[in-house]
């Protein structure tokens, strides 16, 4: 097995896919010769050439549109937007016929596209190269919202949204692209879709987390330990659409106690939707307020990221406030 | 006169083989043979049928909408006759007719419209937005021009594919002010995908005409902007839009590469049952353009070649009245969609969540 990070788990999945199955192309901007702004598709353009690794002109509809009609004629489009905050030329296409087209021609047409988008804060990207927009995905039926939050679970999961049926938004966490590293085979293997992941287990309190906040949270967690003696079970959702509710609920009714923890904007973020899940199932097991640890109700801002991220130091003050007897 | 493409800053041409009264223009061959001359009647008269009932069934409160393809019928039937069956529709609002053309039948069509339990699309979506994957005709949504970059996804595959086929993206004139049409346009070119651009140019986009939409001289010569051949033909006459048509597909074959065609029509009635047009527009013009009517120019030509009677054409005309007639009663009588077709078609399989939403779904609905 291999170390690799992020990237290179990403990579390492289209590269299986592709070996695998002609009809996996990669499209996108910058995404042949160059390999993509992040190096996600490096190395892909000299393997599979250039019908497979497809340069598109600069246009986010025109990317997940024409992957779209791919898809209808029997293909299975990875399409790249190079930033999640420059999807929403592309958000008409995805909203109005990616996730609608099995529904509306009742089952005649499919379209098995892989939108593959970076997304979040902490690289100073400012307004437009730092946002977290899952909810607006994770809020429109037919999609399924994949947000992996380590190196394994990225090409396992990324393995599984292209073998599947059914059109899957990956955002991946561009924070920590490279520094999160870990043992990754090189041979393909999946991980089902719709399954959350225990990445810590404890009994005091719950924190529900995903993509790059898993690390602060693990990060709060160790803190929690050693400075407070809190047993923190930290759950990585991995798969926002289908949700795992079972185990989170689970954790929940375990624990008494959940906070939860995203970097999007608090208002309608897939945060209210996590906690208003626990409290319909777990109200009775519940000591305390789920309470919710997030980004700001503002823009993404430039200077001041660090302050408007949620820290390990935010997420120990909520984990102190839940368990307080 | 010869098929040529628009060029910029010359006066738009307009390509056309019949006179206005019907019969053929001086010089003109045929190189469609009489069956095949009749078969396109016949593609004609059924839209126009069908049309006709499908709006006084609105009228009626039986159906909830309808965008008829009234005064259209040449740019319909002769553009889908000069496809092959193997090419891909990925059809606008009123290129219905196409899909009878390609198979799709009229209890499939009709129970479309009604929305019953039979309707492919379970009563999903509104009438006029058919769909068969047997047919090759894709189904549409209501969004103006998104369907363009699905036509060139769908070219490019068959390209890869090693596929000798074509596909068509079908638009209105509204559509070419759209970001997705110059998008399609600029990614077909640029891709090498082989797929035609085909514009029903019908003058409205609901009450927006299209001196309102562009400062363009014609929609065709937007095509220059994408060193892309752009076509100009009288969408009235149904046998020259089947010859740019066919010129346009044998070229896309030959070359790989992607051509426009904008087929100047205009539309005699209301956008859709919902709009009333003598509110917008001087109605006066629109009885000009009646008398350009395409299916009683194409009769009279095909009278006048000796391929069809006045008796046969009307005896069809009963005919296809009958047959949607008979179509209606029996979608009418059929059950509507179940529950579970509320549920099922979201994603391949039906997952937790939806499961569970349907248990309550039926829950609340069984005291009734």
């Amino acid at each position: 097995m291999a170390t690799m990070n992020i990237i290179q788990a990403v990579n390492s999945a289209l590269v299986n896919a592709m070996e695998a199955d002609a009809n996996v192309v990669v499209l996108g901007e910058d995404v042949g010769k160059f390999g993509g702004v992040f190096r996600a598709t490096a190395g892909l353009h000299e393997k599979f050439g250039s019908d497979r690794v497809i340069d598109t002109p600069l246009s986010e509809s025109g990317i997940i549109g024409t992957a779209i009609g791919m898809a209808l004629y029997g293909m299975n489009p990875v399409a790249e937007i190079q930033f999640a905050d420059f999807i929403f030329p592309g958000y008409d296409q995805i909203v109005s016929e990616l996730a609608k087209y099995r529904y509306r021609s009742g089952g005649h047409f499919t379209t098995p596209v892989v939108v593959r988008t970076p997304y979040g804060g902490g690289i100073k990207g400012g307004l437009y190269h730092s946002q977290s927009p899952e909810s607006l995905f994770a809020h429109i039926a037919g999609l399924k919202v994949i947000i992996p939050s380590s190196p394994y679970d990225a090409k396992g999961l990324l393995l599984s949204a292209i073998a599947d049926d059914d059109p899957v938004i990956f955002m991946e966490p561009k924070r920590v692209y490279r520094a999160a590293r870990g043992e990754v085979p090189e041979t393909p293997y999946t991980i089902p879709l719709g399954e959350a992941h225990i990445v810590h287990g404890g009994d005091d309190v719950t924190v529900v987390a995903y993509g790059a906040m898993v690390h602060t949270v693990l990060e709060a967690a160790s803190i929690a330990k050693d400075e407070h003696d809190l047993n923190v079970e930290v759950v990585d959702v991995r798969s926002l659409v289908p949700l795992d509710v079972d185990t989170i609920v689970d954790s929940a009714k375990k624990t008494g106690r959940v906070i939860v923890v995203h970097e999007a904007p608090k208002t309608c973020g897939f945060g209210a939707e996590l906690t208003a899940t626990i409290q319909e199932a777990a109200f009775w097991h519940l000591e305390a307020p789920i309470e919710r640890v997030t980004g700001l109700d503002t823009p993404f801002p430039h200077t001041l990221e660090d302050e408007y991220l949620p820290d390990a130091s935010r997420i120990v003050q909520a984990l102190l406030r839940a368990t307080d007897e | 006169m010869a098929i040529m493409p628009e060029r910029p800053g010359v006066k738009p041409s307009l390509y056309s083989v019949q006179t206005l009264r019907g019969g053929l223009r001086k010089g003109t061959a045929l190189s469609l043979k009489r069956e095949e001359l009749r078969e396109i009647y016949r593609g004609m008269a059924l839209v126009r049928a069908v049309d006709s009932r499908m709006v006084t069934l609105q009228r009626q409160g039986r159906i909830t909408f309808y965008g008829a393809a009234t005064g259209q019928e040449a740019a319909v039937i002769g553009s889908g006759y000069a496809l092959d069956a193997e090419d891909w529709v990925v059809p606008a609002l009123r290129e219905g007719g196409i899909a009878l053309l390609r198979g799709f039948s009229l209890s499939d069509y009709v129970n479309q419209v009604v929305g019953n339990g039979p309707d492919i699309q379970k009563g999903r979506q509104m009438p006029c937005h058919y769909g068969h994957k047997d047919a090759n005709y894709v189904t549409l949504s209501s969004c103006i021009a998104n369907q363009l970059p699905h036509a060139v996804g769908i070219a490019l595959a068959m390209r890869l594919k090693g596929k000798e086929h074509i596909s068509v993206g079908y638009m209105g004139d509204g559509a070419t002010s759209e970001g997705d049409f110059h998008t399609s346009m600029e990614f077909a070119a640029r891709l090498n995908a082989p797929v035609l651009f085909f514009c029903q140019n019908n003058q409205w986009a609901i009450s927006t005409g299209v001196e309102k939409q562009t400062r363009a001289k014609s929609l065709a010569c937007k095509a220059n902007g994408y060193s892309m051949p752009g076509y100009r033909v009288d969408g009235n006459d149904v046998l020259a839009v089947w010859e740019v048509t066919a010129h346009a597909v044998a070229e896309i074959r030959r070359t790989g590469r992607p051509a426009f065609i904008e087929a100047l029509t205009y539309r005699v009635g209301a956008h859709s049952t919902s709009d009333d047009p003598s509110r917008y527009r001087d109605e006066s013009i629109t009885q000009q353009w009646k008398k350009r009517d395409p299916l009683q120019r194409y009769k009279n030509t095909m009278i006048k070649l000796g391929h069809l009677s006045e008796d046969e054409a009307a005896q069809l005309d009963n005919e296809y009245a009958e047959r949607v007639n008979a179509e209606i009663t029996r979608a009418e009588a059929e059950s509507a969609p179940k529950i579970n077709d509320l549920f099922s078609d979201v994603y391949a399989n039906i997952p937790k969540h939806l499961k569970r939403q349907q248990a309550q779904l039926e829950r609340a609905l069984s005291p009734r």
